[in-house]
């Protein structure tokens, strides 16, 4: 081996306890982030056999999958056994003595954006939690991944995972995004391109000019997706602008640690001429605003293109396209500017932060939400929304008729009241379109804020950049 | 962890190939609060109609496999989502052992997370296994971890692999929290040094 060393070697390196002869190793955790829907059993076990949390200041803890975003659930939830599982986060946080934030603290909101945005995620650390999108906070620069519910106990017990190192795989994206291209549109395009297997047994680092200009919450549009493309992780370096992003927030260390802390996070890079096990690159130029069409979100095509047909993909994959358009209700050869929706729905890990509401205000200026149609607005957390509603980008919304709901993961997945009804069709800003994901027989098309917004005035999948 | 011994039970046919995390404990049955409790809906759309009537045809609703520790599967077992309510379901059922020509990676982990026990056989040999599993009340197999033997109703012996150090926590009831316990005083100086040299964390 040479002494060059990717970012994920790195932080690989400085993150091992121990390290069996197979590879088998004990890693240490940096950040354990904890929701009410995998977490219960964890802290069931630990009380059964008399353990305690090993760090608990490490530990945050946020109920978000199953919360209602109505105005109304400070009166409480009413589904049962969703409150069973968030009053069990309440009684574990305060029984365990974890860091949390409860449905009515304005910081609550969806994991993934509440850890970033009070500065528990920071460049270099690693970050766990009991849910598949934890990849997130690698465009910090730091390794995120999921793990399983015995794992989350595993952790909570001794603030460690066991682990086998993964492979680096690289994914490039040179050149210049164009106009009405965004972060969403790049990372639909990649899992396009590699599929959703194409990631599997890999960590990847994205870099090249498109990702340098991204701002840092585009980059988390990006790894987050990183899972549906088959990866444990996704990463990418930290630089100036990440460092700018975190100064000053709420748990960023402070004064000489900060300087400390910065000068340690400048060495987060992968060395010139690194071993990656697999490389793809990706002209960012070429890409455009896309949209999925199947029930795959490797289903995805530019927004000027028509539904394929099923014998276009070899035989195994043909056979599940032909399931997912009878799913989808859509016709081969059909015009995807010719679907009509019935559902827009802004929000997510993936794309409810404040720039996300911030696009979609700047497509609705001047336009509403067409007549009929059904469009709401989810923020990532308390603070996004007081943001927005800062701003003025609540109002904008409402005004043009969107719903303005409380923060949750909402209809992404709909565990919550949130769902879609059979055959509702939905533009979704989220990153899953499984059948029934965001209701039974609901039909998912995942998309970009911007293009989310060109749905809602049209009523149909739009290229937003004929409304620019 | 229980300890793993030999298990003698009725073995339950499952041809089915690709038999989905899904379709072991369907999505909403994910609120739950407990590991346990899952049994009774494992298998639901297979096994339930709409009105949550016993379907008479599932085989788990026979009587003779209805206290079934074993299943014998088709291939590809437990794909799909990660959910370690899958195993959990399998485990409050009753099912300690499965056997098939492959699993999913993530539920394979799981199983042993959770004292199951999945064992990987080449085709012939599972199909073998799938055939004595068919004869009702008399499909009696004896899973023998320690010397990796499958016994026959007719007495016949199949052998099968198991990773070393799975087997060893299995048959000890050891689970990974107890085992990385061990370690803590290596966690301990890890942290020291760690902490030192990044006192911001
Ligand atoms: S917003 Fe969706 S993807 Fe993100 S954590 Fe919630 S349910 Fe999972």
């Amino acid at each position: 081996m040479s002494g060059k060393k990717t970012l994920y070697d790195k932080i690989w390196d400085e993150h091992l306890v121990s390290e069996e002869p197979d590879g088998t190793s004990l890693i240490y955790v940096d950040r354990h982030l904890v929701h009410e829907v995998t977490s219960p059993q964890a802290f069931e076990g630990l009380r059964l056999a008399g353990r305690k949390v090993r760090a608990p200041e490490k530990t945050i803890a946020v109920p978000d999958h199953n919360v209602p975003t109505t105005l109304d659930r400070t009166d409480g939830i009413s589904n049962e056994e969703s409150r069973i599982q968030v009053e069990a986060l309440d009684k574990n946080a305060k029984e365990f003595e974890i860091i949390y934030y409860p449905v009515n603290d304005i910081r609550q909101g969806i994991v993934h954006i509440i850890g970033p945005e009070l500065g528990w995620t920071l460049p270099g650390m690693t970050i766990v939690c009991g849910d598949s999108h934890t990849a997130t906070h690698g465009a910090f620069g730091s390794l995120a991944h999921g793990i399983g519910t015995s794992e989350v106990e595993h952790v909570l017990a001794t603030q460690t995972l066991i682990q086998k190192k993964s492979k680096n795989m690289k994914v490039e994206v040179f050149g210049k995004l164009g106009n009405g291209v965004t972060a969403k549109d790049v990372t639909l395009t990649i899992i396009g391109e590699t599929g959703t297997a194409g990631g599997t047994g890999h960590v990847i680092e994205y870099m090249g000019s498109v990702i340098e200009d991204l701002s840092v919450e585009g980059r988390m549009t990006v790894c987050n997706m990183a899972i549906e493309g088959g990866a444990r992780a996704g990463l990418i370096a930290p630089d100036q602008k990440t460092f700018d992003y975190l100064k000053g927030k709420p748990h960023v260390p402070k004064g000489s640690n900060w300087e400390m802390a910065l000068q340690s996070w400048k060495e987060l890079f992968s060395d010139e001429g690194a071993f990656f096990d697999k490389s793809i690159d990706i002209n960012g130029g070429k890409i455009a605003p896309v949209v999925t069409w199947g029930t795959s979100p490797e289903d995805v095509l530019p927004i000027n293109s028509i539904v394929p047909h099923p014998g276009d993909f070899d035989q195994q994959k043909s056979l599940a396209v032909k399931r997912s358009l009878d799913y989808m209700g859509l016709n081969p050869g059909q015009k995807l500017e010719d679907v009509e929706i019935d559902t827009v729905f802004i929000g997510s890990c993936t794309n409810g932060r404040i720039e996300d509401l911030r696009e979609v205000a700047r497509i609705m200026e001047g336009r509403k939400v067409k007549d009929g149609l059904r469009a709401m607005v989810v923020p990532g957390s308390g603070l996004v929304r007081e943001q927005a509603e800062e701003e003025g980008i609540a109002q904008r919304l409402k005004e043009a008729g969107f719903e303005w709901r409380l923060a949750g993961c909402s209809m992404c997945l709909a565990m919550n009241p949130d769902q879609l009804s059979p055959k509702e069709r939905c533009a979704a800003t989220s990153n899953r379109n499984f059948e029934g994901r965001q209701g039974r027989g609901g039909r998912t098309h995942l998309m970009s804020p911007a293009m989310a917004a060109a749905a809602a005035v049209t009523g149909y999948l739009t290229d937003v950049r004929n409304l620019m | 962890m229980e300890k793993f011994s030999k298990i003698k039970s009725v073995a339950a046919p499952l041809p089915l190939i690709n038999i989905d995390t899904d379709m072991i404990i369907p999505k909403q049955f994910l609120k739950t609060i407990k590991r346990s409790g899952l049994g009774k809906n494992l298998f639901d759309e297979m096994r339930y109609d709409e009105y949550g009537k016993e379907l008479e045809n599932f085989v788990l609703n026979k009587k003779a496999y209805r206290n079934a520790n074993i299943l014998v599967a088709g291939d590809n077992f437990g794909c799909g989502s990660s959910r370690e309510h899958a195993p959990w379901a399998l485990a409050d059922f009753g099912i300690k052992v499965i056997i098939s020509t492959s699993f999913a990676d993530i539920f394979f982990n799981n199983c042993f997370k959770n004292g199951i026990l999945p064992i990987k056989l080449e085709k012939d040999k599972r199909d073998t296994l799938m055939l004595d599993a068919e004869k009702g009340s008399n499909a009696i197999l004896t899973v023998d971890l320690f010397d990796q033997e499958i016994t026959r109703p007719d007495g016949s012996i199949i052998q099968f692999e198991v990773d070393s150090f799975r087997k060893h926590c299995l048959l000890n009831g050891l689970d990974d929290i107890e085992l990385t316990m061990k370690k803590i005083k290596k966690i301990n100086d890890f942290e020291q040094t760690y902490f030192t040299r990044m006192p911001w964390l």
